[in-house]
């Protein structure tokens, strides 16, 4: 029978129906709507058992406690760590985003040799005994040549057992050239040796937690200074609390500015005249301590200068503050019970100048503050590793009897322990003045200023050995790559000044299996060490990093069982430190020492200043930021690659600029573009710049977002203390 | 006369050509109803039974798992193998380092399988990738520990049968569309349940909580939230 329209249509009724009475159709739309939400790239969560390791993240100087969650082996979250001496269970915004680095695109996977052009990025992947043999060998023929020590390495921290082994073996080697980078902290116990030359190098901490009247010179409490969940915690309990008068001097208003109770504006770049102004008012108005300068030597000089060149009328001048404020200051700070004076721009990272060190503790010796609760304390240094003594051969005995590279020690700079600026400029003057330099956790050509010359400097290197987990900077300026492990894949000590008296050495447990084919930094100096052999190598009696860290702490820590990343052990143990008094002050040449430096360039062509902003939010030290941080970073810090700088709206209203105008940045170093945001909270005349930007080596989320102040800024050495003491320069702002 | 048989013969004609015509548009309706019918029983066989064989593929586990052999040789039965953690956390599956409590780098029983388990997975340290029947997608949350230690207490056969009393491990088969397994939508294409293990759809789990007091965690419904599965 032919099948007409009628039976079709009856056909198709019926099929309509049977599909209604049959799951098809609703079966279908269930699973297709269940489809449409489970696309490919949607990360999936590994299975697996739940667990947390308790560690200690190394991302920065504070040193925090950290729990990191798991899910079988894949770590998922890091948190703060309750009880911990330094952050009890607080965690700041780098130190979340962790699990960024340890993951990201930017890790270095394995052992590299350059084989293109300096800079240019190419690389040939070797095995890891061949990057052995290639140091190895290197190294061998610089010593047999007699210049053990053309050997430098620069590196991000100076304590702990690896950077131990490393000066360990630069001195076995021969070498006595181990330079740390600069950390503000550091000039903060160098500066009281200065006026007190019997002083042991002093560790300085900060009491804040007790203090009830804190004048901050510029340091960011809320920024990162120092310690940053330390002094976010101190802020919360005692300033926002009510607790302690927070008087914050600076140019700007920063996030500091703002939290704190008084925010006294003042010239840039004047603070130590400030410090110098309110120390001759209390002197003049008898408000010190007796006590602590009672012996000291040239007092009656220092008096002297204070009077005769910090009166109140003048350093009101010269700061731009009213003297009301200046003597309403001076009296508060002189009859406050617990006050204290700190100093170090922003996150305290970069050093200031000696004179701004020394100004801000004349506060405190004139408080009598030192060694006294709320104030400043000074400690011996950490001395919890005792190896045997270290095999010198006739080469090594030679070779160390040559000065350090970077002077430090020296008869110019006999205070200081380390210049890397010094380094960078001398090594840059002729080649091969070092023969080889290794840089492990630190990214000089990124955070050292004038990052032209550092970049140029290395270049005159033959040998430059990176042990950087990352692809940074400076790694682009090496020649042979020999990844570290990160911090969450490695054990080692981290000790840290957690408070008054206590010191805390940190445990940092492998917390994941090694991601990549990366090596333990603390296994590498040891097997290059056996491979030189001779005395070198008999200075390392481990077998490895493991035994070295078991011989140095396991009996400090009662059983061997810290060492596996079973939580049966907090990750860290805590002592007590020594405290050393401040005897024998001497006054003698102040008045030399207290000399200012000048900010580089020509006030006619750079009629304003450039000064780097520090935020908690971009990390501006070895380690780059995270995406997460990147995202948390205001759209008038740096919107798609721009870059942009705060200027006062009368500043804006002089240059012709707009908001979000776009505008050329000059300084004698350097011209970039730049996006203009107007701030009223911005000094007139000022350019405020955020740090931390402006990276040109890692992956897309960092690099070429914001400019580089480094870039832009000269290296200006102390006085005193050689160190790179630069805090701004001149420059001039145009609209392009 | 002529005229009336004229009539008459018109008359029988039409008769006739009436019935024909009857004939014909039962015939035809009789068809249509028929189309109807095939239509019905065609869409009616190829979503009852075609769509089901279509929808789900299916695969063999690496291995053979008898529980009973195994609930026979532990004491404490499902938890000897499947266990909560310190921390409250459920194990699942075992993993080889639980296996090695018994099996210890050997073979210790008769069986084919526990051959291949040995020498396959537990001597190359490698874990079994068994398929998991139960397993919820990725945007549930499922505490064990709230629904088996809480106050319900539920037994492990409330949503997974009688799995214990299995000799053989069945093929598992996963929605080719979604890839979830079979067992969350329920054997039956219909989605009829019988018993509680039958489906594990969220209407399901829902089912449940409604009976239960005390979960009220969502203003709105005055039920549980979204939130308490979703996280």
């Amino acid at each position: 029978m032919k099948i007409d329209r009628r039976a079709f249509l009856s056909f198709v009724a019926g099929g309509a129906a049977g599909s209604a009475l049959s799951p098809l159709p609703w079966k279908l739309m269930d699973d297709l709507s269940i489809w449409s939400q489970n696309w490919p790239w949607v990360p999936v969560p590994e299975g697996g058992k739940s667990t947390s390791v308790e560690t200690i993240c190394s991302l920065c100087q504070g040193s925090c406690g950290i729990t990191v969650n798991k899910v079988g082996d894949r770590a998922i979250k890091i948190e703060g760590l309750e009880g911990h001496p330094v952050s009890n269970g607080g965690i700041c915004g780098l130190g979340l985003s962790g699990l960024q680095l340890l993951y990201g695109p930017t890790r270095i996977k394995a052992p590299m040799q350059r084989v293109g052009e300096r800079g240019s990025g190419r690389w040939q992947e070797i095995s890891w005994d061949k990057a052995f043999s290639i140091v190895a060998d290197e190294l061998d023929t610089i010593r047999r040549a007699g210049d053990a020590h053309k050997v430098a390495c620069i590196s991000g921290s100076d304590r702990g057992t690896i950077q131990l082994l490393i000066q360990r073996f630069l001195k076995s080697y021969g070498s006595t050239n181990f330079v740390k980078m600069p950390f503000g902290n550091d000039i903060n116990g160098l500066s009281l040796k200065v006026i007190c030359p019997e002083l042991a190098n002093p560790i300085v901490n900060f009491d804040l937690e007790n203090s009830d009247f804190i004048i901050s010179f510029g340091s960011g409490l809320v920024d990162g200074w120092l310690s940053p969940v330390r002094m976010l915690k101190a802020n919360s309990m005692r300033i926002t609390a009510g607790k302690t008068r927070l008087v914050q001097v600076e140019e700007s208003l920063s996030n500091t500015a703002v939290k704190a109770n008084q925010w006294v504006p003042i010239n840039p770049g004047t603070e130590a005249d400030l410090a110098l102004g309110i120390a001759s008012f209390m002197i003049e108005h008898d408000l010190y301590d007796k006590g602590s300068v009672m012996s000291a030597v040239g007092f009656n000089e220092l008096k002297k200068i204070l009077s005769d060149r910090y009166s109140l009328e003048s350093v009101s001048e010269t700061t731009g503050v009213d003297t009301d404020t200046i003597s309403e200051l001076s009296k508060s700070f002189a009859r406050a019970n617990n006050a204290v004076a700190i100093c170090g721009r922003g996150k305290g990272e970069e050093p200031s100048s000696f004179r701004d060190y020394i100004s801000t503790h004349l506060l405190n010796i004139l408080a009598g503050n030192i060694n006294k609760k709320g104030g400043i304390w000074l400690f011996k240094e950490l001395d919890y590793i005792n190896w045997p003594s270290v095999c010198l051969d006739d080469i090594s005995k030679v070779s160390l009897g040559v000065g350090r590279i970077d002077e430090a020690g020296s008869f110019k700079y006999p205070h200081s322990e380390y210049l890397v600026n010094n380094l960078i400029s001398n090594i840059g003057e002729i080649d091969n003045s070092l023969r080889a330099l290794f840089i492990t956790g630190s990214n000089p050509c990124h955070t050292l200023h004038d990052t032209t010359s550092t970049s140029k400097a290395l270049k005159r290197v033959p040998l430059v050995v990176n042990f950087s987990s990352f692809m940074d900077e400076t790694v682009f300026e090496s020649d042979l790559i020999l990844p570290n492990h990160t911090y969450l894949e490695r054990l080692e000590d981290i000790p840290v000044v957690s408070g008054p008296g206590n010191f805390t050495i940190g445990l940092s447990r492998p917390v994941v299996p090694v991601q990549h084919n990366t090596e333990h930094l603390g296994e590498i100096v040891i097997r290059i060490a056996h491979m030189l052999g001779g005395s070198i190598a008999k200075s390392f009696p481990w077998s490895n990093y493991k035994n070295c860290l078991r011989d140095s702490l396991g009996s400090q820590w009662g059983s061997n069982k810290w060492v596996s990343v079973k939580n049966d052990k907090k990750p860290w143990i805590q002592g007590s430190l020594e405290t050393i008094n401040l005897d024998k002050i001497d006054f003698t040449d102040i008045n030399v020492k207290l000399a200012a430096t000048s900010l580089e360039g020509n006030y006619e062509l750079f009629p304003l200043v450039l000064i780097p902003k520090d935020s908690l939010r971009l990390p501006s030290g070895y380690v780059a930021s995270p995406p997460f941080l990147i995202k948390s970073v205001a759209d008038t810090v740096i919107k798609g690659h721009d870059g942009f700088v705060d200027i006062n709206p009368q500043t804006a209203e002089a240059l012709g600029l707009n908001q979000d105008d776009y505008a050329f940045l000059s300084t004698i170093k350097g011209k970039v573009k730049v996006k203009v945001n107007i701030s009223e909270g911005t000094r007139p005349g000022v350019v405020i710049i955020p740090r931390g930007l402006g990276h040109t080596a890692y992956d897309g989320h960092v690099s070429n977002k914001g400019i580089n102040v480094n870039d832009l800024v000269g290296s200006v050495k102390d006085p005193v203390l050689g160190h790179d003491a630069v805090w701004g320069i001149r420059a001039s702002l145009v609209k392009a | 006369m002529s005229t009336l048989d004229d009539k008459a013969k018109d008359v029988t004609g039409d008769t006739v050509t009436n019935s024909s015509s009857n004939s014909r548009v039962v015939s035809r309706s009789g068809f249509v109803i028929l189309s109807f019918i095939v239509g019905l029983v065609a869409s009616m066989t190829l979503g009852w039974i075609v769509f089901p064989k279509l929808l789900y593929s299916k695969k063999q586990q690496p291995f053979n798992f008898d529980h009973v052999l195994h609930v026979k040789e532990v004491s404490g039965k499902c938890v000897s193998c499947h266990f909560f953690y310190d921390d409250g956390s459920f194990s699942g599956i075992p993993e080889n380092k639980q296996c090695l409590e018994c099996h210890y780098y050997a073979v210790i029983g008769e069986t084919k399988d526990e051959a291949v388990y040995v020498k396959d997975y537990l001597v190359k340290n490698r874990e079994v990738p068994w398929s998991v029947y139960s397993k919820q997608p990725d945007c549930v949350f499922f505490s064990h520990a709230a629904h088996v230690k809480g106050s319900e207490k539920l037994d492990c056969a409330v949503c997974h049968g009688h799995i214990s009393q299995s000799k053989v491990s069945r093929p598992y088969e996963y929605n080719r569309i979604t890839g979830y397994s079979r067992d969350i939508w329920g054997k039956n294409i219909a989605g009829i349940k019988i018993n509680t293990w039958d489906r594990m759809k969220m209407d399901d789990c829902a089912e449940c909580h409604k009976k239960t007091n005390g979960h009220d965690s969502s203003v709105q419904t005055g039920r549980d939230a979204c939130f308490v599965c979703h996280k």
